[in-house]
């Protein structure tokens, strides 16, 4: 096959986990990516494979299956849906842009019910405890140049957030830590993962015991006996050497990950984690992070509070915002059958969702706008094939430090695709057309 | 056998979940229990065949695999998906948020039952 062009697009931004890392030489031939050069595997992956397994035209269901119709049909379909609707529930909105994002909020005020994001079921929790306590924090920047203790909670970045550990804390050059040898690197976990072999310490807990052991470790850095020998599965002189170490230490982060949130106490265990951090800044520098899944839940959360006040679960229903996590969640308000409509948009909840929560979903008309089909598109009403953020089309993000950036595209969509903003435009114009007619 | 099972990300299940969802690969990675080597020679079952994860909300047939980091015996893991989904509980006890980890489960050997592609098991779901 003749080549018509190549070339090499630097500094391109990774849109898959909330490391987002902007390194990446993507290798464009012939209008389609060839090959992606340091990113990681997952990277690699979804560059290469993004064109494969999509829909290319708008379906809807009939008799049970679906069948292709045209873009405008699929927007008529879609609007009168979630015009119609009692109480619809809009979910995703974590692997798309800010733009997105918007656009979606707009429509939940105007269609009510519930807006939610996937920070639902990783990271919601962590919201939660930072509503209570506060959160220490500073940039991944900041983080790379000077800290000298990392302390990896819960998490499993070699495999969730493969370039993580590279790029940003044990094993990147930093300004003031020029190499390994000047970090500490300290892995909490129920498993000795692949993370904790890279450890210079690994401290193996007790499934569910993450709240015991965060609170030890708070009586230790006060000063505190310990009056226990063994807390959650941990000895207690290796607690009051891990709280030494965190005391002694100029710099110290904790990365932690959904092995906090999705663990018995929840958000308590955040409440702790985050008290702990505030503790140590009496004796030394000490700040903490969750590992933001997504690409972009952390832009989701931004937008929804920029929006409406609050960064998740927010309920539309009474024509202005309430916010009542347990309640106005996704998987409490679909668990207990309450909404009678969804439109998902960038995500598969019935990949991610509890079997009672998903088994309400098939129940109901679902209209689902995402790239590439899925266990959710199987299920739905009207599927909206969409552009791929970071690949096709640009639009703002916000890395899991909170740090805003551009993607941009590096090749053109399929003919005909529309943007995940185009498409919410376009439902919403529809949807203002039948509310002002009623 | 009683086991305490872990529900997380992999890195074969988000290179399978960027590859396509239907893909031989995706059902590879994502449709797998890892047992500790022990706990699978105590199951009486090879490598590569069916077990049964039961807990209170349900139970699904995935495949058997030797824990592929981390092995520690009365702990299972099973990466994030639809199969995994069958046996979490959605109780979120007013946090919003469901146990995806440390979840009481029993494993059984299940050489004869068959493992639900993602289409059909998407389909059970559904009917209930």
């Amino acid at each position: 096959m003749m080549i018509l062009s190549k070339k090499i697009i630097p500094n391109v931004i990774c849109t898959f986990c909330g490391a987002t890392c902007d390194d990446l030489q993507v290798t464009v031939e012939n209008g389609k990516v060839l090959n992606v050069r340091s990113g990681c595997s997952t990277s690699l992956s979804k560059f290469v494979n993004y064109n494969v397994e999509r829909y290319l035209t708008p379906l809807v269901k009939k008799d049970g299956e679906l069948h292709e119709t045209s873009y405008e049909d699929a927007i008529a379909r879609s609007a009168e849906i979630l015009a119609n609707a009692k109480y619809p529930i809009l979910y995703g909105w974590s692997s798309t842009s800010n733009e997105a994002s918007r656009a979606g909020l707009e429509l939940a005020e105007w269609v009510g019910g519930v807006i939610d994001n996937t920070t639902t079921v990783c990271h919601g929790p962590t919201l939660l405890g930072v509503h209570d306590i506060g959160e220490v924090s500073a940039s991944l920047g900041e983080i790379r140049h000077r800290a000298d203790l990392v302390i990896y909670w819960g998490s499993n970045p070699v495999h969730s957030h493969p370039h993580h550990v590279m790029r940003y804390s044990a094993l990147s050059k930093g300004r003031f830590r020029l190499s390994r040898k000047d970090r500490t690197m300290v892995v909490v976990d129920v498993r000795k993962t692949d993370t904790a072999k890279l450890a210079d310490q690994f401290i193996q807990i007790e499934p569910n015991g993450d709240y015991e052991l965060m609170c030890a470790l708070r009586m230790a850095v006060r000063g505190d006996d310990l009056e226990q020998d063994v807390i959650a599965g941990v000895p207690a002189e290796r607690i009051e050497e891990l709280a030494d170490l965190m005391i002694s230490c100029q710099f110290g982060v904790i990365f932690f990950g959904v092995g906090l949130t999705m663990t018995q106490g929840r958000h308590r265990n955040i409440d702790v984690a985050l008290s702990l951090v505030r503790d140590l800044n009496a004796r030394t520098k000490f700040l903490i992070m969750p590992m933001r899944g997504w690409y972009n839940v952390a832009g989701a959360n931004q937008v929804s509070a920029w929006v409406t006040g609050y960064p998740y679960a927010v309920d539309l229903s009474q024509g202005y915002p309430r916010y009542n996590p347990g309640d106005t969640t996704a998987v409490d308000v679909l668990a207990r059958g309450d909404c009678d409509a969804a439109l998902v948009v960038a995500s598969d909840p019935v990949s991610n969702f509890p079997v009672e929560v998903s088994r309400h979903l098939a129940k109901i008309p679902v209209i689902t706008i995402d790239p590439h089909p899925s266990a959710t598109t199987l299920i739905s009403e009207v599927v909206f094939p969409t552009t791929i953020v970071g690949i096709e089309t640009g639009g703002g993000i916000y890395r899991m430090d909170g740090v805003a950036i551009v993607t941009k595209p590096v090749v053109s969509p399929p003919p005909g695709l529309h943007s995940d903003v185009e498409i919410l435009q376009d439902i919403l114009t529809h949807v203002k057309k039948l509310k002002m007619g009623q | 056998m009683k086991v305490t099972l872990l529900s997380g990300r992999s890195l074969g299940q988000a290179k399978g979940k960027v590859t396509g969802k239907f893909t031989e690969e995706y059902l590879r990675n994502v449709a797998v229990c890892e047992l500790d080597p022990e706990d699978l020679k105590s199951l009486g079952i090879a490598l590569g065949q069916n077990v049964k994860v039961t807990t209170k909300t349900g139970s699904v047939v995935v495949r058997a695999a030797v824990a592929s980091q981390a092995a520690r015996r009365g702990v299972v893991f099973m990466p994030y998906g639809p199969w995994v989904n069958m046996v979490i509980p959605s109780e979120t006890y007013g946090t919003g948020m469901p146990s995806l980890k440390g979840i009481e489960a029993e494993v059984t050997a299940a050489p004869n039952e068959k493992l639900l592609d993602l289409r059909s098991l998407v389909g059970h779901m559904a009917r209930g």
